[in-house]
């Protein structure tokens, strides 16, 4: 692809262009050649029962903690304050739509007031067909059988959503004021996003005990980023020259930021709560180890019999909470944007949404006196008929497909996961760690080497290289099989309305599917081994890879298209030689965000045979000697990610440039 | 405009008496809701459900019988093993009803910080071992020797075994010597980590039903022996201390005696539901039919219980003394 691209740059450009993969080239030859020489030297392996003294050390500051708990003024005075509003807030949103309150054997408010309130807010901030979805999924979820526990999961979610907002979109505008804040803040939203929740969990229920404000406080840790991150994208893209004519008219700082910025960022911000609202809904299952109520828990529980079908249930309920709730956002985000100014409408509005408000008042109340509005009725037999149709269909795949899958999984194991993990656990450690600072320094110049080169000599440190280099391995494959799969059916997306159409749901879908629903499926067909956890990773990661690349291939100008055509290119020339070299840089990013996406799911590869950090994180969790090295498998897990990260964003900034 | 609104909210209006005039019940009318405040001086019960079925089933009766006979609030709460015993220190958890082994929780939790005390034997055995699929141990019964395991090392051969046999390991949490037994027996095998339960159980699922070779790491009692029936394969016997030092063992695991654990607080508060976990014991058999109940007829906890709690009036009786 690199010598398409060469034949379009200018002539001054292919030095370097062509001296780039030659030097990679290079690299990579003496990498194999010293391998061949020293292959099986000072390869730092570490035994799955052995710690190191850090390891060591970070058991003993964890222990130190749970013993000082009750004695200690930060905990007194401190988290304990912060527990407390924590649990009431989410105590109070329950009593509201999930718990049974106040001597009442049912919530306060019944199914018809939750459903009237979801149809009548999200016809008040998007439009009337968000309003239909909203409507319809809620009752769904009744039908399902599973009404309590989605209300369970809609709580916690609104809560943590809540106060990851009230921290987020403060910060975010502190971090799109100042740069200096922004780039302090930078690597701890990094940190948030990529450890492990399977790391924090136990020493959170140490420290906020077990109940809603943990589970609460673990979602809002993951799902505060990204509404820190778009909060300062969003002030930071309002152009200069407006700000410039609010200071020229004398406007104060507060003044430019409440009449200028927040205003002109709205439609982005309300994208950060989009993405926030996404995130929480992503930790639901996770927050169901900390006993968190709701789907989450239906899901676990399930596959302690491996009950896929009621597991499957309970999923379809997340990602149907899923796409209302971001459909909904979407068409708010839309509103602010686009404000209609037909003269209809603008008359209507404002009666029909009082209307609206007391019909959702009446529903309220309704549910709140009435057992038949308060209790869903049926017993959920559509949910029985889902769970039974999706084990049918899981025991058929495996009858029927089960040779082929072990064929393939057999050859590409052996073909290019086995040679390729080979060579980075068995050469010396000082060797691949140069090999990686290389070739971030050769792909994304010397600033990315030498983070690449922190990075090697922190995962040093964590004493598990040799297990980072078995992940690195396997997320390496994942990352190729993930590009594979975006480049083919991105493309077909991008060239096709149709087609994009009839896909986008699915990939949302199984963007939001807890993976733990896929797990046994995929267990049966591929046993437990690293390629399960592989391809749990790419379905994971896949559907981020194809709508960037669908993204990119469109917004390749239709003219330059035409003229290829009319130049006499066939599609497939259209397709390699003008579409991919145009769409680089969403090329890059989606590489980018393939890898970032994979390595989240490592620690669940861990469960299914990946081994690795994977497995340390799982079983720092699940026992206390192990507690100091799950955590450095954590840690080493975020600089892995920190380390590709900043590479691969320095390489996409060089192929624009 | 205002005349519309009016006329909207008036409109609104009629609609909603017209619906309140024909409601129905109305919530808080019917008896059922008093029938939890009976017994009174129970109080609230914090029992933590370990994520295994066999546990499940433990919980549940305990649960149920708590909650009818001696009308206490029984909170159960979904946890792993050391987060749970965690919840004894902070007063989140009054029990754990089904302890393998875990001398590291003792020494932390009851010798250490004390907020947990022993409550005595549930009644069940657990047995930890090495396990193949039935129909392997049909086809060449001397597998069940741990002395002819090398002959066929070979064919328990995989993509993630490096040339070796493999012993596929399962979760974590449980208390494994393995990696240490394949070691010091000189066995040509290489212990893998399937990391789940789950993963341990759909393996040996598939094993099962594809006639594949496979050996792994299993326990007893546990539900999906009655799908199932794996055979376990015989290491050297178990002596009194033989497991002292983890790198050197080199025999079969001890029966386990599984026992019940409680918070330091809980046992000194005279609530009755101590009484009762304290008293409560069962067999193997009994915990693999209410297993079985839950995972395999998929009834819910409370009806898998109930089933078992009417049929069983004189054990439950036992308990209640």
């Amino acid at each position: 692809m690199a010598a398409v691209a060469d034949a379009t740059v200018p002539v001054a450009t292919i030095r370097r262009k062509v001296s780039r993969p030659m030097v990679v080239a290079a690299i990579l030859v003496v990498w194999l050649v010293l391998f061949a020489a020293l292959r099986g030297r000072q390869t730092l392996t570490l035994a799955a029962a052995d710690l190191t003294a850090l390891h060591r050390w970070l058991n003993d500051v964890n222990d130190s903690i749970g013993a000082n708990r009750n004695s200690n003024p930060l905990f007194l005075y401190f988290f304990n304050e912060i527990r407390l509003v924590i649990d009431n807030l989410v105590t109070f949103v329950q009593s509201l739509i999930s718990q049974p309150a106040d001597g009442r054997p049912v919530p306060q408010i019944g199914w018809l007031g939750v459903v009237g309130v979801t149809g009548y807010v999200s016809w008040a901030v998007g439009n009337w067909r968000v309003a239909l979805l909203a409507v319809a999924g809620f009752t769904f979820f009744g039908l399902q059988g599973l009404w309590q526990e989605s209300m369970d999961t809609l709580a916690l979610t609104l809560s943590a959503v809540l106060v990851a907002l009230l921290i987020g979109i403060p910060l975010g505008v502190w971090a799109g004021l100042s740069d200096r804040v922004n780039r302090i803040m930078t690597p701890f939203l990094d940190f948030m996003q990529t450890m492990p929740t399977f790391v924090y969990l136990a020493p959170l229920t140490l420290i906020f005990l077990i109940g809603g404000a943990s589970a609460v406080i673990t979602t809002v840790i993951y799902a505060a980023p990204p509404a820190i991150r778009i909060t300062a994208h969003a002030i930071r893209s309002v152009p200069e020259t407006t700000v410039e004519a609010a200071d020229s008219l004398g406007a104060t700082r507060m003044q430019q930021l409440v009449k200028v910025l927040l205003p002109m960022s709205k439609r982005t911000v309300v994208m950060g709560v989009n993405q926030t609202i996404m995130a929480a809904l992503a930790m639901v299952t996770i927050a169901a180890l900390i006993d968190a109520p709701g789907l989450g828990k239906t899901v676990m529980q399930a596959l302690t019999s491996l009950d896929v079908g009621t597991a499957f249930n309970a999923g379809l309920a997340i990602v149907v909470m899923a796409i209302v709730l971001d459909r909904v956002t979407t068409a708010a985000a839309a509103r602010t944007e686009a404000r209609r100014t037909d003269g209809w409408f603008l008359k209507w509005r404002r009666p029909l949404l009082g209307a609206g408000g007391v019909a959702a008042a009446v529903l309220v109340y309704l549910s709140h006196t009435y057992v038949w509005a308060a209790e869903f009725p049926g017993d959920g037999t559509v949910g029985s008929h889902l769970a039974s149709g999706a084990d049918t269909a899981t025991t058929w795949m495996q009858d029927h497909l089960f040779g082929l899958t072990n064929a393939l999984r057999d050859a590409l194991t052996n073909g290019l996961l086995n040679p390729f993990q080979t060579l980075l656990t068995d050469s010396p450690w000082w060797l691949v760690g140069a090999v990686l600072v290389a070739l971030g320094a050769v792909l994304g110049g010397w600033r990315a080497g030498v983070t690449a080169a922190v990075c090697v000599g922190l995962l040093v440190g964590t004493g598990l290289w040799s297990d980072s280099m078995t992940t690195l391995a396997s997320t390496a494959v994942a990352t190729v099989l993930t590009m594979l799969a975006g480049v083919v059916f991105g493309v077909w997306m991008g060239r096709s309305a149709l087609v994009d159409g009839l896909l986008r749901p699915t990939l949302d879908a199984a963007q939001v599917m807890p993976p733990f629903v896929y797990l046994v499926p995929f267990l049966a067909l591929f046993g437990a081994t690293r390629f399960t956890a592989i391809i749990a990773g790419v379905v994971y990661a896949a559907p981020v890879a194809i709508k960037i690349i669908a993204d990119g291939v469109r917004n390749v100008p239709e003219s330059t298209v035409e003229a290829a055509t009319s130049a006499g290119c066939n599609t497939w020339q259209i397709i390699t030689k003008v579409q991919l070299p145009m769409a680089r840089g969403a090329l890059t990013l989606a590489t980018n965000q393939g890898l970032i996406y994979v390595l989240s799911m490592v620690v669940l590869g861990g469960l299914v045979g990946a081994g690795a950090l994977g497995y340390d994180v799982v079983a720092g969790f699940s026992q206390g000697e192990l507690y100091g090295k799950g955590l450095a498998a954590g840690l080493a897990i975020v600089l892995l990610g920190v380390m590709f990260d900043r590479i691969t964003q320095a390489a996409a900034r060089r192929t624009r440039a | 405009m205002a005349q519309h609104w009016r006329a909207g909210a008036a409109g609104l209006a009629v609609l909603g008496l017209t619906l309140t005039a024909c409601g129905g019940a109305k919530v808080g009318d019917s008896s059922s809701a008093g029938s939890t405040s009976s017994g009174g001086k129970c109080g609230t019960f914090n029992l933590a459900v370990n994520p295994w079925v066999g546990y499940e089933a433990d919980a549940a009766v305990v649960a149920y019988v708590a909650q009818h006979d001696l009308g206490c609030t029984v909170s159960k709460k979904d946890l792993k093993e050391e987060i749970a015993w965690q919840g004894f220190g902070t007063g989140e958890i009054d029990a754990v009803l089904e302890n393998w082994g875990h001398d590291d929780l003792k020494k932390k939790y009851i010798t250490g910080q004390k907020t947990a005390v022993e409550a005595g034997s549930t009644g069940n055995k657990g047995i930890i071992g090495w396990y193949v699929p039935p129909w392997l141990a049909k086809a060449h019964p001397d597998i069940l020797d741990w002395k002819n395991l090398d002959k066929y090392a070979s064919n328990f051969k995989t993509s993630e075994s490096g040339g070796k046999g493999q012993l596929l390991d399962g979760d974590p949490s449980y208390v494994t010597n393995d990696a240490a037994l394949v070691k010091n027996l000189k066995l040509d095998f290489k212990v893998v980590y399937a990391g789940s339960e789950t993963a341990l159980i759909q393996a040996f699922r598939t094993a099962e039903k594809n006639k594949q070779w496979l050996i792994g790491y299993f326990y007893e009692p546990q539900w999906f022996l009655s799908e199932v029936p794996l055979k376990k394969v015989s290491l050297p016997a178990y002596t009194t201390g033989c497991d002292a030092d983890a790198a050197k063992v080199a025999c079969d695991y001890p029966v386990y005696d599984l026992d019940k654990i409680v918070s330091a607080s809980f046992a000194k508060s005279g609530s009755p539901a101590y009484d009762l976990v304290k008293n409560f014991n069962w067999t193997n058999d009994d915990q693999n039919t209410v297993a079985k109940y839950i995972a395999v007829d998929k009834l819910s906890d409370d009806a898998a219980a109930k089933k078992w709690v009417d049929a069983n009036p004189d054990k439950v009786k036992a308990w209640l003394k």
